[in-house]
């Protein structure tokens, strides 16, 4: 007997709780106990009166899961709302990634010009190490991370997506 | 405003909420509760055995009077021993408000006498649940708690207590104003949708109502509202195991519960309809059968008041947020609106009715022994009048009760449909009891699953309960050993009752009454004797050790694939079947 497997989209989701303690374990518990998938989630405090966050979460699954996800995300008690960002139309997603590089010679050369041609800011120098700041869609991250393995990566911490809608109003 | 402590703020909320019993086990992190609750003997606390039967107990007492349940217990054991009736609570949708204590603030996490992570291990089988830090937090956390456990989708609540929490004092009024909370869910259907769902019901002529245990919870009024549907419609209802009661198995309209251990008449009904109106009810597995041969030819229509049960396993057309009561409500107004007249589903019927004539809840006749399924026609019959409440364990006996008991009437039936809970029977009714001290409450059990809260016995005895349990025994756990015939060639893996204890003398032990019934004779006068006896009876029904239950979907099959009866079992299953449900 063989185990079905389904095709999958990837959905990146907002979604409004209030700040209180546990609700990051209830969201990802959450996804653990229905067997879906977080690919990346972010979360901070963005209200002025600290009493709200916003959770993005990046995820994938065949189309009648993400909807069950929405579903289910929406029926927890201290989530406001979800917007599937990814459904609802045009939106910009950005992500920061820290890169360690290490090398000399030739390697340090052409970290520098992928560097440049990235746009990646070097935030901390010494003679055989460069840290990179790189902002972008996920896709660009992963291709600058993949170029810098040939040039001598040594490590990579990433924020994960935020993603905000495009125009003028919220959602 | 005058200070008090958190445990008498909590009490005092409760008594302000309403709540008249608790269910509940006393240990060292909730002392000052159980102090503040000696000060207020207006709630009445029903000492269980094990913390288990508190949440079944709260379970029964919510299901049989549409108030929400209440239970108590400790840190640590306590509150594990609570997550069954916790879960089971969530899965049935049970309104119930759980207090756990636990361990000072100062000694979380240090791994304290008596500390488990309570709201960390009940996160995902409550439907919210708090850690409250501050006495002045108490009353306003446990109106919510109410609020969250009743309205929307009903559902367990825990509240986990610090003890210092308990003993720290805070500014509290009584009957203070309750904030308006955050939660609100959807009640009312959407005006267009339920238009929509009209044109659709107009255009039909196959139709069937299918409902679920969201009109039970919807409260006493939604059964009259279906009746009141079904009657406009002319169309026949079939319901799940959780809404039996909802519809009165007298009507003609009665199609009998579906499912794996539904009627024929119903399954196929539910096969050949061109349209099934879903009323509170969330396709389950034990519904529908192999999904991709699922009611093939029917639009479907879902009600939910929870939006994330439509469309989870079974794609509908219409799915209708809201409380089932209030949009067939709003149903009905439209349909009335549009001078709707009871179509002619003469065609319809008369397919029911060569369905009906399988007669597929006979069984075989045996003068030497007991049928299980006669004893339960037995007790239907001798107690029927008396519309009694009844609850079960979870196996065969469950279901055969369900096929041969009838009910005419909401919040009579009281069953562990979802978690399938073995040993929940024996407390539920005993919590059904403690909310309706006059009417005759039976748990209708199996000797293996009444083993699981036998010491509930003596919580019957202490508060002169008078609940009768009427045990069809047939030395194995029947279920398990009907799957092992059907799908692992009758070897039967561990699922005989060994050693099992002489039931009479037991009950006779806890001050109960005992009787046994052996011989297919004394059937109707052991069944005339319990009801007589007052107090709490046990009842040990021996019954035909082999009988299965009948009519069955085999795990993997479709509607249209049931076994009727023991000769319509043929060869083994494929290890696709086997890794069904």
């Amino acid at each position: 007997m063989h185990i079905h497997e389904e095709a999958v989209e990837r959905h990146v989701l907002a979604v409004l709780v209030d700040n209180e303690a546990g609700i990051l374990a209830r969201i990802a518990g959450m996804f653990t106990a229905r067997g879906y998938n977080i690919e990346s989630l972010t979360v901070a405090d963005i209200s002025e009166d600290h009493a709200i966050s916003r959770i993005t979460i990046a995820t994938n699954g065949p189309p009648h899961v993400i909807e069950q996800i929405i579903a289910q995300l929406d029926r927890l008690v201290p989530v406001h709302s979800v917007r599937d960002l990814t459904e609802s139309g045009p939106h910009v997603q950005r992500e920061l990634a820290l890169v360690k590089v290490a090398g000399k010679g030739e390697n340090r050369i052409e970290a520098m010009r992928l560097a440049d041609a990235y746009r990646a800011r070097i935030v901390d120098a010494s003679t055989e190490s460069f840290i990179f700041e790189i902002t972008g869609a996920p896709e660009k991250i992963e291709t600058f991370v993949t170029l810098m393995r040939e040039v001598g990566l040594v490590e990579v911490g990433r924020t994960g997506v935020v993603a905000v809608s495009r125009g003028p109003n919220a959602g | 405003m005058a200070e008090k402590s958190g445990a008498d703020i909590l009490v005092e909320t409760l008594m302000d909420l309403g709540v008249d019993t608790v269910f509940g086990y006393p240990g060292g992190a909730v002392l000052p509760i159980y102090d503040a609750l000696y000060e207020h003997p207006k709630i009445k606390h029903i000492l269980v055995r094990h913390e288990q039967a508190a949440t079944h107990a709260a379970e029964g007492y919510a299901r049989s009077t549409g108030k929400p349940g209440v239970v108590l217990v400790t840190s640590g054991p306590g509150a594990t021993n609570a997550v069954t009736g916790i879960t089971d609570a969530l899965m049935d949708s049970i309104p119930m408000v759980v207090i756990t204590g636990q361990v000072a603030t100062n000694l979380i996490g240090t791994d304290a006498f008596q500390e488990a992570d309570t709201v960390g291990i009940t996160r995902h089988c409550t439907k919210h649940n708090y850690l409250v830090k501050k006495p002045s937090d108490l009353a306003h956390v446990v109106q919510e708690a109410f609020h969250i456990a009743t309205q929307g989708r009903p559902g367990p609540v825990v509240i986990d207590i610090p003890k210092n929490v308990q003993v720290a004092a805070a500014e509290f009024s009584r009957n203070a104003a309750v904030a308006n909370s955050r939660y609100q869910p959807q009640t009312e259907g959407d005006f267009k949708d339920i238009n929509t769902a009209v044109e659709m019901i107009m255009n039909a002529k196959a139709p069937v109502l299918y409902t679920g245990g969201g009109i039970i919870n919807s409260g006493p009024k939604a059964s009259e509202t279906l009746r009141e549907l079904a009657e406009l419609l002319g169309c026949p209802v079939t319901s799940t195991l959780m809404g039996l009661g909802a519809f009165p198995a007298s009507s003609d309209k009665w199609l009998g519960m579906l499912g794996m251990h539904g009627t024929f008449e119903a399954n196929m009904a539910m096969n050949k309809a061109d349209l099934v109106v879903c009323l509170g009810a969330r396709f389950d597995d034990r519904i529908t059968g192999r999904l991709d041969a699922f009611s093939p030819n029917s639009k479907k229509i879902h009600v939910d008041i929870d939006r994330s049960s439509i469309n989870k396993t079974i794609r509908v057309d219409l799915p209708l947020v809201g409380d089932v009561g209030r949009v067939m409500e709003q149903m009905i107004a439209v349909l009335k609106g549009r001078r709707f007249a009871t179509p002619d589903y003469g065609e319809w019927w008369s397919r029911i009715t060569g369905w009906r004539a399988t007669n597929c809840l006979d069984y075989p006749e045996n003068k030497k022994e007991i049928m299980p399924q006669l004893a339960i026609r037995k007790l239907w019959e001798a107690t029927h009048e008396r519309e009694p409440i009844i609850t079960t364990e979870v196996g065969q006996h469950q279901m055969w009760a369900a096929q041969h008991f009838d009910f005419e009437n909401p919040n009579k039936w009281l069953t562990s449909g979802g978690l399938g809970t073995m040993g929940y029977g024996l407390p539920a009714a005993i919590g059904a009891q403690l909310g309706n001290p006059d009417a005759l409450v039976i748990d209708i059990a199996g000797e293996a699953s009444i083993q699981m809260n036998i010491q509930e016995l003596g919580t019957a005895t202490q508060y002169r309960l008078p609940v009768k349990i009427f045990i069809l025994n047939n030395e194995y756990m029947g279920m398990v050993r009907q799957w092992q015939e059907l799908t692992y060639e009758s070897r039967y893996s561990n699922s005989y009752s060994d050693s099992l204890p002489d039931f009479v003398k037991l009950a006779e032990s806890y001050d109960w009454t005992g009787i046994r019934i052996e011989d297919p004779a004394d059937l109707e006068a052991g069944i005339q004797k319990m009801i007589e006896t007052d107090g709490p009876v046990m009842v040990d029904c021996r019954v035909a050790k082999l009988a299965n239950c009948f009519p069955m979907i085999p795990s993997g099959a479709a509607h249209t694939e049931m076994l009727l009866t023991e000769a319509d079992v043929k060869g083994t299953m494929d290890d696709q079947a086997k890794a069904l449900v």
